[in-house]
């Protein structure tokens, strides 16, 4: 029990060294490392956002409101293809998932089959005998463009993030329509958001002067607020609802000055050019709006056709207002809006105290550990001891080789695991007493020791372990983070809390070889 | 070398399986006021299950004025919200709680907060669940819960005999239920790592009971004539020492933890440390002397497993 063979202490000593190799840059800060030669390990243990101070947030793309956006352009387009064709039709409106209206003229069903193939493609068009009509998407189009539209928010979110000079956010999908974004170090998590939940649909609108006079508008036109400079909405405005221009078109958008007031200056591709200049030319005199996600930015007066595709808007802007909607605008807009779930922001101050303390819990529990165990086992806790600091070194190696993440928690579980792994050589060392006291030499004590409490530490860990691997499974975030740390922790506390304490005990047996054991 | 301390000294003979019956009435009133409690009280759930916000702000000031606070946020009119210090004079909770209008409103509440506190104060940290995150988070504690109690029990199952199996699992689930129990009580936040805290408990107070049922089967094989109880009084007495250290060394850490682990990491600590108490406890005087109504005297014995192999042929 007590013999090691060569191979056996080689490997003990490699496993040590590994660890001690993974945890070193640990030990030094980020700029020391880079300058350290390159077949040094540079991974550090990376810290939560818990510890470091960032942002953590989980959105929901509302693929509702996508699909029924959809639903409503393609009612439009029907409504026209319907009018062309010259044909009879009531109650054609969007209910819940579907398209639905009535034809007038029964014998007209194939013509109005006809008619609406190519505004319908990708649809499912159902036509019923006594004239229903339904258009929907089908379970696999839905998913197709669930997915489509959770990608596609995802590269902007990145590119809008990417804007402000942000480094490494996460920005991963999660599920079917849910985006987590961890942002780390943010200053303004309120701005984050801004940036990150703004559908910033950007469309250029007439302004309803009819409506505007009178105080009443048709159906074709809609009141819209005009956004005042601290963001809140203010007096309202009839606006046409058929869009000139919108933000698709833009190529480019920056901020800048102009008489000292900030502004947005903006270039439109060709189409959106074309479009632009043909609609201000017919328009010149009148007010069009820009409206941003249905408020208005501004809403000057056309003075001339703007021909050459770039514009500037100057609304109620700040500085800070105008670069975000220039970022805004440069990153396009979200097929759909986002909510958020979840938020959990920490302040960089808050996780540096929580590290202190984090720290301080960890010493002073391994000083009030060591001290008890050299009191209560004298040579043999200090054996113990020197395996204590070996396991933290190996959990530390560990989390950094495995890129895992150190969170608050995790700091819980690592003080707790120093508690619980003494507990293995205190059940051996128990057991040596009890053997010692039944008369066994020195030597035979220990070797018992170490049988007898062999399968009761096993078994005492390997159900540790398994509630521990369903916190894991089932845990979100710091949890898991937790979790982790202790299933690493439970794992090398047995290594070193058995076989190296034991690898310490048969070399001191050998050299000191002792009449009885200090126990 | 100086001679070390023996703590509990050899040879102890207390006998821990005569009060048993009272330690088992015991028991089932604080399993019994545990359910009452969750019930007719209820849990304090922190936001991860209720939903809501927390922020943590600290004031320029080095004492927060609370009463200023507090009607300038009452006048906000978002539902109860509670203000408390948190670890520091010039740090102060704020907690929201959850708003009609799911998570936009949730967000437009903090918005409010920010807005009407201003620019005094520095924002350590802002947490908002909504509600289909709260309950998504609430399902997963109880899956989690039920899958490690069920996983301890197979394994425990696999390796013991069925006896050990029910009694280790009756003693988790005594554990766990009365920490909640304990939770419902003191009306300390019951959130994610409150679970994460009785999961871990789980994992001790198993730990613990394995360590004791392998020195009583231990014992099952080299006394076969000893009368059960003596036997396991024996057993007891035998871990006394270990389960006196280990449950020592562990509250030390947990003390640490809780004294200068910070203020939010005061609720977990004080669930571990309730944790590690009765995880000690009914292993010694609930899931040992059970074991006295089960009939474990055959096992391990080869006479017994003899007889088995004859009754089955």
């Amino acid at each position: 029990m007590l013999q090691f063979s060569k191979y056996k202490i080689t490997l003990i000593l490699a496993v040590l060294l590994l660890g001690l190799y993974t945890a070193l840059p640990n030990l030094f800060s980020a700029a020391h490392i880079a300058s350290l030669p390159s077949w040094l390990p540079a991974r550090t243990v990376s810290l939560g956002l818990d510890l470091q101070g960032g942002s953590h947030l989980l959105y929901e793309v509302d693929t509702e409101a996508l699909v029924k956006g959809r639903l409503e352009a393609v009612e439009d387009e029907i409504r026209s293809a319907m009018r062309d064709k010259k044909l009879g039709y009531t109650d054609l409106g969007v209910k819940g998932d579907r398209i639905t209206f009535k034809l007038r003229d029964l014998s007209a069903i194939d013509t109005a089959r006809a008619a609406l193939a190519t505004t319908t493609t990708g649809l499912q068009l159902d036509i019923a005998d006594d004239g229903g009509v339904s258009v929907y998407f089908s379970e696999a189009a839905l998913t197709e463009v669930k997915k489509h539209a959770v990608e596609q928010s995802i590269e902007i979110i990145s590119k809008r993030i990417d804007q402000t000079g942000t480094k490494e956010p996460t920005i991963i999908r999660q599920g079917e329509d849910r985006i987590v974004v961890q942002v780390p170090g943010f200053g303004d998590p309120q701005r984050l958001k801004e940036l990150i939940g703004k559908t910033a649909k950007m469309e250029f609108k007439m302004v309803d002067e009819t409506a505007e006079s009178t105080g009443n508008g048709p159906a074709t036109s809609v009141q819209l607020p005009v956004i005042e400079k601290d963001g809140s909405p203010g007096q309202k405005l009839w606006i046409r609802k058929p869009v000139m221009v919108s933000g698709e078109n833009l190529t480019d958008a920056q901020q800048g000055f102009d008489g000292g007031m900030p502004i947005v200056q903006f270039k439109f591709d060709s189409v959106g050019a074309r479009k632009f200049g043909d609609a201000t030319k017919a328009n010149v005199g009148k007010r069009f709006a820009i409206v941003l996600d249905n408020q208005i930015i501004s809403a000057p007066v056309i003075r001339d056709a703007i021909l050459g595709g770039s514009g500037v808007i100057s609304g109620n802007f700040t500085t800070e207002s105008a670069r975000d909607l220039s970022i805004l605008l440069r990153a396009g807009a979200l097929p759909a809006p986002l909510t958020v779930l979840e938020e959990r922001t920490v302040g960089a101050d808050l996780g540096a105290d929580s590290i202190e303390a984090g720290k301080r819990a960890c010493l002073i529990a391994v000083v009030f550990i060591a001290v008890a165990m050299i009191l209560l086992y004298g040579l043999f806790g200090v054996f113990a001891n020197i395996a204590m600091l070996l396991n933290a070194v190996l959990m530390l190696g560990f989390l950094s080789a495995i890129g895992a993440t150190l969170t608050f928690p995790g700091i819980a579980g690592m003080v707790l695991t120093l508690g619980m792994a003494v507990d293995a050589n205190v059940l051996i060392l128990e057991r040596v007493r009890e053997e010692m006291r039944n008369g066994r030499s020195p030597v035979n004590a220990m070797e018992a020791g170490y049988r007898e409490a062999q399968a009761t530490i096993f078994d005492a860990n390997v159900t540790h372990a398994i509630s521990t691997m369903f916190l894991f499974a089932f845990g979100s975030g710091p949890i898991k983070g937790f979790a982790i740390t202790l299933l690493i922790g439970i794992v090398s506390s047995v290594f070193t809390a058995v076989v190296v304490t034991r690898l310490m005990t048969s070399i001191w047996l050998r050299q000191a070889r002792p009449k009885a054991l200090p126990l | 070398m100086f001679k070390p301390i023996h703590l509990v000294p050899a040879g102890t003979r207390i006998n821990f399986m005569r009060p048993h019956k009272i330690a088992f009435i015991i028991s089932v009133i604080m399993i019994l006021g545990s359910f009452a409690l969750v019930f007719t009280k209820g849990l304090n759930f922190g936001i991860d299950f209720a939903g809501g916000v927390i922020m943590e702000v600290k004031s320029s000031t080095p004492v927060a004025d609370l009463a200023s606070m507090r009607s300038e946020l009452d006048n906000l009119e978002l539902g109860e919200i509670a203000l408390q210090e948190f670890g520091a004079p010039d740090i102060v909770l704020i907690r929201i709680p959850q708003q009609e209008g799911g998570e936009v409103a949730t967000q437009a509440a903090v918005a409010k907060v920010k807005e009407s506190l201003g620019s005094d104060w520095q924002y350590r940290r802002t947490e908002s669940v909504g509600p289909k995150v709260g309950d998504e988070l609430k399902s997963s504690a109880v899956w989690a819960s039920i899958f490690a109690m069920l996983g301890i029990m197979a394994y425990i199952w696999f390796r013991y005999e069925w006896q050990f199996g029910i009694n280790a699992v009756l003693a988790l689930f005594h554990d766990c239920v009365t920490t909640v129990g304990f939770f419902a009580l003191t009306g300390l936040e019951f959130n994610l790592t409150t679970v994460a805290a009785v999961l871990t408990i789980a994992g001790y107070s198993v730990n613990d009971t394995v360590v004791i049922y392998d020195r009583i089967r231990y014992d099952l094989r080299r006394y076969k004539k000893m009368p059960l109880s003596q036997l396991i009084n024996q057993a007891l007495n035998e871990t006394l020492a270990r389960t006196t250290v280990t449950s020592g060394l562990t509250l030390l850490s947990v003390l640490a933890l809780a004294i200068w682990g910070g203020e939010a990491m005061r609720g977990f600590s004080i669930a571990m440390i309730w944790g590690i108490l009765i995880g000690t406890y009914s292993t010694i005087c609930v899931a040992s002397p059970m074991l006295l109504y089960m009939n474990i005297r055959n096992i391990g014995s080869d006479k017994g497993k003899t007889a088995e192999v004859e009754a089955q042929a």
